[in-house]
């Protein structure tokens, strides 16, 4: 039996059940009635205690949503979702917004630490609960040598269901300007940045997915960097699916303001149901004058079992502006779950002499689709991107990789790089490859490279050869392959997402 | 010591038979060298030995060191000291020359029960092989084979088997595409691992490389059976009268 015949084998086999992240967690939780209305948007909002041009901005989306139709142009295949048939809110009970970690449900907290990724944020989640208890002036240095001592810390927003549980590191953060906290207390707190910015990337009425975001949110994180601010450390949100029927919708919203630069990461999991789950998040990314915004993703949904059954359908808006001239915005994303996944974070590069770049690791195995890409919007002079794909498809998944590289008429100098490379494990996969280029200045200079590939029965069996398991070979040729982008990943989470890559593709080898 | 008894082999989607036959022993020490015409079954052979699963063993077995190795994996075989030298040594994109022979090694290590090594001590071993083949600093951070020339392809062989420390190596036209001095450098390397608890299966269409790893015995091998076996003159004899005695075609 040739090592493809076996590995198809091994992949009929897989034990997708191996998800560890599979568990429920028992928390009750207050939930709005199924199907969405008017009156269900009206209840969100108020249990947000929002602002009125909020209601009137969700009730606008709304009304745009119901006009709109479910895009069908992905290659993808699900049965049709049944949008009255699903919770719009769900919150664990007795959590009214974020709290201090010494308040939070023990069992919440317990979650997360069941989770154990990134392992980084777990010291840190203990690390805030000391911080908690003596005062702050306590501490032996403030200032600069403060600042130096949580490099490499990282601070979380932790969302749980639909609803915000937990933000660690407010005060640190506060001291240098950085607002860091959940979107309904940014509503509260900064009501005036949240209405300048919301909405202003990724419009209401965008697609039907952000215009069903736009109306039922619940929450998500928002980000200010001040000008001139280099944020101090990492920020990063987890997000957690957890109660059944209910779709997720998040929404986040990063502002870096002129010469400022920050990082951000978020995580995602969700328990194994049988029935699929809806997420549908929207993210928007400003950057203004020299600001730099690099936006990382871990993400890592349920995938659904081995026939198939089950999974998250992940249908994500993610969008930058490079509003600033040399203002840089730079998307990586390892994904590894969802059983669908529809997600294009994109750059508009409105200021002259920005940059926007994406960078993408998508493995799908099992059943899994994945039709994922990026927009690059060239508007202002001299701007540049550049795109790194790489798509590793196994057992009987299909990925696909779709991008859009435009210049408008005034983008004189815009460049772009792109370099798509597929690997296929097995031959029941697919990989697909559709680049979609409008160059309207004459200057623009746009550059496309595609590979297909196959880990061939006679790579497997060099590295055999050399006494490495098929397991270990298939990672580590599959390492290599993703290594250009890997490399662009926070070091925290580098070696995690090496792990995760060998996870993702346990069971597509003999 | 490689014991070869009546080999039967042939390919698995098919079923052609290739090896009709084969009848080899190598004791620990020896060099033996294998040549044949194309076409002959030598590299099936070196491919049945190493493990490859697009060939089967219909009959016959194979010992080594008194053990057979037929239900093994390739990994397994590896652990157990055997080292193939390809033809056409694959390019692995993306996986540093280092990091693969650390993956390598440590893997071997692993299964034979050894302790792995820590970074400072891999890299000092490493390091002291790479410098007697004249392989680079450099060239050990490039993805493995990508972009190497012939000759730097065999070099990187010759340095994997000689990181890995197997006991029995079976070279598989590593003399093939290279110029005089490839093939002496590569030559010295496989010299300097004879040894008297190694047996070397030396593959070659030519007498040329036998100049510089002089073989024990040289075995004649075509339609699938070994056909005459010799001492070294033998070669020299090959490369004059050809192998039309054993094909029964005029050369």
């Amino acid at each position: 039996m040739a090592a493809v015949q076996e590995t198809i084998e091994q992949v009929k086999s897989i034990d997708v059940d191996k998800y560890k992240y599979g568990f429920e967690t028992e928390i009750e939780s207050e939930k709005a009635p199924r199907g969405l209305n008017e009156d269900i948007v009206r209840f969100i909002s108020e249990k947000k205690g929002e602002p009125a041009w909020m209601l009137e901005w969700r009730l606008d989306a709304y009304r745009r949503w119901r006009a709109l139709k479910e895009p069908t142009w992905a290659k993808l295949h699900y049965p049709k979702i049944d949008f009255e048939d699903l919770y719009y809110y769900s919150a664990p009970k007795g959590t009214t917004g974020p709290k201090s970690l010494d308040e939070v449900d023990p069992q919440l907290l317990e979650t997360y630490a069941k989770l154990g990724i990134p392992l980084k944020e777990q010291e840190i989640l203990a690390g805030v609960r000391k911080a908690g208890e003596p005062s702050p002036s306590n501490a032996p240095s403030e200032g600069a040598d403060g600042y130096a001592s949580m490099k490499g810390k990282v601070a979380i927003d932790a969302v749980f269901d639909s609803v915000s549980v937990v933000t660690t590191f407010k005060k640190e953060l506060a001291k240098a300007g950085v607002i860091f906290c959940s979107i309904s207390e940014a509503l509260r707190e900064h009501p005036e940045l949240v209405k300048k910015y919301l909405g202003t990337v990724v419009p209401q009425s965008d697609n039907f997915y952000a215009a069903l975001n736009s109306a039922v949110f619940s929450d998500g994180s928002f980000v200010y960097v001040p000008p001139g601010v280099r944020c101090p450390m990492e920020l990063s949100t987890y997000f957690r699916i957890n109660e059944k029927d209910t779709g997720q919708f998040e929404r986040t919203l990063i502002i870096a303001d002129k010469g400022s630069y920050v990082s951000y990461l978020e995580g995602c999991t969700a328990p194994m149901r049988d029935e699929n789950q809806l997420h549908a998040a929207v993210v928007e990314l400003i950057a203004l004058d020299d600001a730099e915004i690099k936006y990382s993703t871990v993400q890592n949904w349920y995938p659904g079992d081995k026939d198939g059954k089950g999974g998250i359908f992940n249908f994500v808006t993610k969008r930058g502006d490079c509003r600033g001239k040399n203002s840089k915005i730079s998307w990586t994303q390892v994904e590894t779950g969802s059983a669908i996944t529809w997600k294009y974070p994109s750059c508009i590069l409105r200021g002259d002499n920005s940059r926007g770049e994406f960078y993408s690791i998508a493995i799908s195995n099992g059943y899994q689709q994945v039709d994922s890409g990026t927009k690059m919007i060239h508007l202002g002079r001299n701007t540049t991107s550049r795109i790194i794909s790489k798509g590793i498809a196994a057992g009987k998944s299909q990925n696909t990789y779709r991008g859009l590289v435009s210049a408008h008429r005034k983008a004189t100098g815009a460049r772009n790089f792109t370099n798509c490379d597929s690997l296929l494990i097995g031959d029941k996969c697919g990989a697909h490859t559709v680049p979609y280029l409008e160059a309207r200045n004459s200057s623009a200079q746009f550059e496309h490279e595609a590979t297909t590939s196959k880990i061939s029965d006679n790579m497997l069996f060099y590295c055999t050869q050399r006494g490495l398991s098929s397991e270990e070979a298939i990672a580590l040729v599959v390492n290599g392959f993703v290594r250009d982008v890997l490399q662009h990943l926070p070091m925290e989470f580098m070696a995690e997402t090496q792990k995760l890559i060998g996870i993702s593709l346990e069971g597509s080898v003999g | 010591m490689l014991e070869i008894k009546n080999l039967h082999a042939c390919i698995a989607d098919d079923g052609t038979e290739i090896l009709r036959g084969i009848d080899l022993v190598i004791p620990k020490g020896e060099v033996h060298a294998i040549m044949g015409p194309n076409g002959s079954g030598k590299s099936t052979l070196a491919y049945v030995l190493a493990g490859r699963d697009d060939y089967e063993v219909t009959e016959g077995d194979i010992l080594w060191n008194g053990e057979s190795i037929l239900e093994m994996g390739p990994d397994e075989r590896a652990a157990k000291g055997v080292f193939l030298a390809f033809q056409y040594p694959m390019e692995i994109p993306g996986v540093a020359t280092m990091t693969f022979l650390r993956a390598a090694l440590n893997a071997v290590r692993k299964k034979r029960g050894e302790k792995e090594l820590t970074t400072p001590e891999f890299l000092k071993f490493v390091r002291a092989k790479a410098a007697e083949l004249g392989v680079s600093d450099e060239m050990l951070k490039r993805p493995l084979n990508v972009g190497f020339s012939g000759g730097e392809k065999k070099r990187m062989e010759i340095l994997q088997m000689s990181v890995l420390e197997p006991t029995l190596c079976v070279l598989d036209e590593t003399d093939s595409g290279l110029d005089i001095d490839a093939i002496r450098i590569v030559s010295e390397g496989t010299t300097k691992l004879r040894g008297p608890d190694r047996a070397m299966l030396v593959i070659t269409h030519y007498q040329r490389l036998l100049n510089y790893i002089v073989p024990d015995k040289v075995h004649v091998l075509a339609k699938g059976r070994i056909q005459k076996t010799g001492g070294k003159e033998l070669a020299l004899e090959l490369e004059k009268s050809g192998y039309a005695d054993f094909t029964g075609q005029a050369a």
